[in-house]
């Protein structure tokens, strides 16, 4: 089955939303595909116990109901070609045909491997808010926050919400850089204001710039960190321990696809022009995708983007609106900066990939990530090197690799059964 | 200019295995492989153990490997699973060529059975029911290729071979060039499968892309390394491309499925139509692999010679050249004895079995 639209949009957070809403403004027939079962994407994540955060919770159900625009929830992209995507939900699996496409499937944690953190009980900053959210229970426990980045705060706000005890957020940039970013956020009143009610909600939990997290301790569970502050290694006894070191676009879609990648920093990000073009006729990209810059910049990109894509006219008041927003992510990326000490944490017992159970020190020797994955199986598990390749090529041991289809596990019967009678899809 | 006895181009499964046959001999020797080592056809490679039986020279080079291969059982690198080849007939004509194939066999020593319709079933309970029976051939094996290459590259090293690490830009008078225009000299073997013709273009070498599929763990499903008694039609029929039913247990627990065959198709992207086709064969065997997940999609380049055999020996015409490449699907079966063969005619002994069906002169003629 074969279903056509004028606009396929990728990722219902805030950019493919504001897409959606966009183009469908427009007339334009929109198919909006999320794997999640509501839209919000990570920072607008429903919570099944506070629902969707005021401002999500504002436009979310009427553009996911919006007559022209067919929400897809629950469903995974496994492959596209040339105009068309593979998808497949919890029953099956079809393909979606568009005339434009618009790529708006964010980023995802990056975990950057240290002794323990695999025990249960580690989880990632983002991860933490995701499993709370879905109500994980988190009553009475004690945990730390610790990594880097202002999302550190939002999770720390997540688990209190949800009844945590958290001891502390530990933040690895030092102390003067965190108070260089604070100096500049006048500039962007939004987030200062945001900043200001985090910090509100977080009084009396103990904020430690320069701090890392050197061990997870616990035998089958986590028991206890090590925590390195300047003040010296102290022990720290918790329950959970949630780890951010920052986010990694999911390009894997647009390399797919072809798109030319932005190859200035380690992980890569979809080179676009200012209407959100990327190098491939018809595909548009926004968000995360372009360069981690949070939820303001993905909303005004996917506001541009729905509108050019459907050759509607792009105000320059959001273009101006684009380029402050995308200065913010600058401003973020330079000041929480990974220190050298996040890059030694781990030791050469310390597993890479924990799908398959390999550990640093067995990909010494090798000249590439192929080499050491042929002779280790080093991503070569279920998720294909997304976690052990971000990390080693955030660690400086070897660069990214390229797309490995499917985009994700995908039901042989998805790929293996003949899909027959394409005809005109209709709208919800 | 450094002096080897003998200078091996590439280190896939043929290459690292001509490596261990000629260090063990006590050669002066050099590697040249750019690239990771069984990175190229042997990576992609599914890694089975099987005697094709169809071509009798090709019988005799694939039973005389598989003999060689039960020194590597106890490698752990190697990963041998002994799993045994069931082979599947769909139909009562299927089933009447196994009496034929079973003579074959014999005739060289392989032992194998004839399986019954109910015996198959107790073997292999996953199998579409209406199927006519099999014929098991119980100690073959799967491996797992790069690891073999990088443990027969590993054994050669040891011995004292070195490796370089840089590509042959050419063959000089005597010896090769590297890409850093530095020179090797001494006799000359080309093991570089696919790419053949870029050193010896007088050696026809078709590319035949190939398809895999491999699942998330699913222990138990499976238990024999499982072919289509059709398989052979095409693996050796000339179609522009085609579709077996070939299926693995890897001792993983994962579940490796082949195969596809295409001329013509230099491009290395996975081909979905193709991957389809590959996939409604094999559900119409094992139909309960339909809701198992698969992780990864991969190609790979089988390297086919003008004949479908091997070259194995001296390159007509050249001096202190030898050949080993044009294993086709058959590569990490036969390694072992092709390169047994090359380097015992390299050092002018006798050989175990006949090497003149793969004397690379019977092209070049």
């Amino acid at each position: 089955m074969t279903e056509r639209y004028d606009v396929a949009i990728v990722g219902a957070g805030p950019g493919g939303l504001a897409a959606a809403r966009a183009a469908a403004s427009q007339g334009a027939r929109v198919a909006l595909i999320d794997a999640q079962a509501h839209a919000g994407g990570q920072v607008w994540r429903k919570d099944i116990e506070h629902g969707w955060p005021r401002r999500a919770q504002a436009c979310i159900p009427r553009i996911v109901e919006h007559p022209r625009i067919h929400w897809l929830a629950q469903t995974q992209v496994v492959h596209a070609d040339a105009g068309a995507l593979l998808l497949e939900n919890e029953t099956q699996a079809w393909r979606v045909a568009y005339d434009t496409l618009i790529l708006a499937n964010g980023a995802r944690e990056l975990l950057l491997p240290f002794p323990g953190w695999t025990l249960p009980g580690v989880t990632g900053a983002g991860g933490l808010q995701a499993l709370a959210k879905q109500g994980w229970p988190l009553h009475g426990r004690r945990a730390v926050i610790a990594g880097s980045g202002p999302l550190l705060l939002a999770a720390a706000v997540t688990a209190k919400r949800h009844g945590a005890q958290v001891l502390g957020i530990y933040e690895q940039a030092d102390a003067a850089s965190v108070h260089r970013f604070a100096r500049g956020l006048w500039r962007w009143p939004g987030k200062a204001l945001q900043a200001v009610s985090l910090r509100g909600q977080l009084a009396g939990i103990p904020y430690h710039c320069g701090s890392v997290v050197r061990e997870a301790l616990g035998t089958d569970t986590l028991q206890a960190i090590e925590v390195e502050t300047p003040r010296g290694s102290e022990p720290l006894s918790c329950d959970l321990l949630a780890i951010g070191f920052g986010l990694v676009p999911n390009i894997e879609l647009a390399q797919m696809l072809g798109c030319r990648l932005n190859e200035a920093g380690v992980h890569g990000r979809v080179e676009v022009d200012t209407m959100q073009r990327s190098s491939v006729p018809g595909v548009y990209a926004v968000g995360e995708l372009c360069g981690i810059g949070g939820r303001d910049s993905a909303w005004i990109e996917g506001l541009i983007a729905g509108h050019a894509a459907v050759g509607a006219k792009v105000q320059a008041r959001w273009l101006r609106r684009q380029r402050h927003a995308r200065e913010f992510a600058e401003s973020l990326q330079h000041h929480f900066k990974l220190s050298t000490r996040v890059r030694a944490m781990a030791r050469p017992d310390t597993l890479v990939c924990r799908c398959e159970d390999v550990p640093l020190q067995a990909l010494r020797g090798h000249a590439d990530a192929r080499s050491a994955k042929l002779a280790t199986r080093c991503g070569m598990g279920a998720c294909q090197g997304r976690i052990c390749g971000s990390a080693l090529a955030e660690l400086g041991i070897f660069p990214r690799g390229g797309s490995r289809p499917p985009l994700f596990p995908v039901r042989l019967s998805t790929l293996g059964d003949p899909i027959s009678n394409p005809h005109q899809g209709s709208c919800s | 200019m450094k002096s080897y006895d003998l200078i091996i181009v590439g280190a896939g499964i043929i290459g690292t295995a001509c490596a261990d046959v000629a260090s063990a001999a006590g050669l002066k020797l050099a590697i040249v492989e750019p690239q990771a080592i069984g990175g190229g056809a042997t990576a992609a490679a599914m890694g089975h153990l099987v005697a094709m039986d169809d071509d009798p020279a090709e019988l005799a080079l694939s039973h005389y490997s598989l003999q060689l291969w039960e020194a590597f059982t106890d490698v752990a690198q190697i990963e041998y699973s002994r799993c045994g080849t069931l082979w599947v007939a769909s139909n009562e004509n299927e089933l009447a060529s196994i009496p034929a194939k079973l003579a074959r066999l014999a005739a060289v020593g392989v032992h194998a059975e004839l399986i019954e319709r109910q015996r198959l079933y107790q073997l292999e309970p996953a199998l579409a029911p209406g199927l006519a029976g099999g014929m098991r051939v119980l100690r073959e094996a799967v491996v797992y290729p790069p690891g073999a290459a990088r443990h027969l590259l590993d054994r050669a090293l040891a011995r004292g071979a070195t490796l370089y690490p840089r590509q042959a830009t050419a063959l000089t008078r005597n010896g090769v060039e590297l890409d850093d225009r530095s020179m090797l000299s001494g006799p000359v073997l080309v093991a570089t499968g696919a790419a053949l013709p870029r050193l010896l273009p007088q050696l026809p070498m078709r590319q035949r892309k190939g398809h895999l599929v491999i699942t998330d763990r699913h222990p138990g499903i499976v238990h024999h390394q499982l072919l289509e008694l059709g398989y052979a039609d095409s693996a050796h029929g000339d179609a522009d491309s085609s579709v077996a039913f070939n299926v693995q247990p890897r001792p993983t627990g994962q579940i490796l499925i082949g195969s596809s065959r295409e001329y013509g198709s230099d491009d290395s992207a996975v081909s979905m139509p193709m991957v389809q086709r590959m996939l409604e064969r094999c559900f119409h065997y094992l139909p309960g692999l339909r809701d198992l997940q698969a992780l990864r999609i991969w190609t790979g380049f089988r390297p086919v010679s003008a004949d479908g055999r091997p070259y194995l020996g001296r390159v007509p015409g050249a001096q202190n050249v030898w050949v080993a490449a044009g294993h086709e699907g058959l590569g990490i079966t036969t390694s072992l004895g092709s390169a047994r063969l090359v380097i015992d005619q390299l050092l002018s002994q006798s050989t175990a079995i006949d090497a003149s069906p793969y004397d690379p002169a019977r092209i070049a003629a």
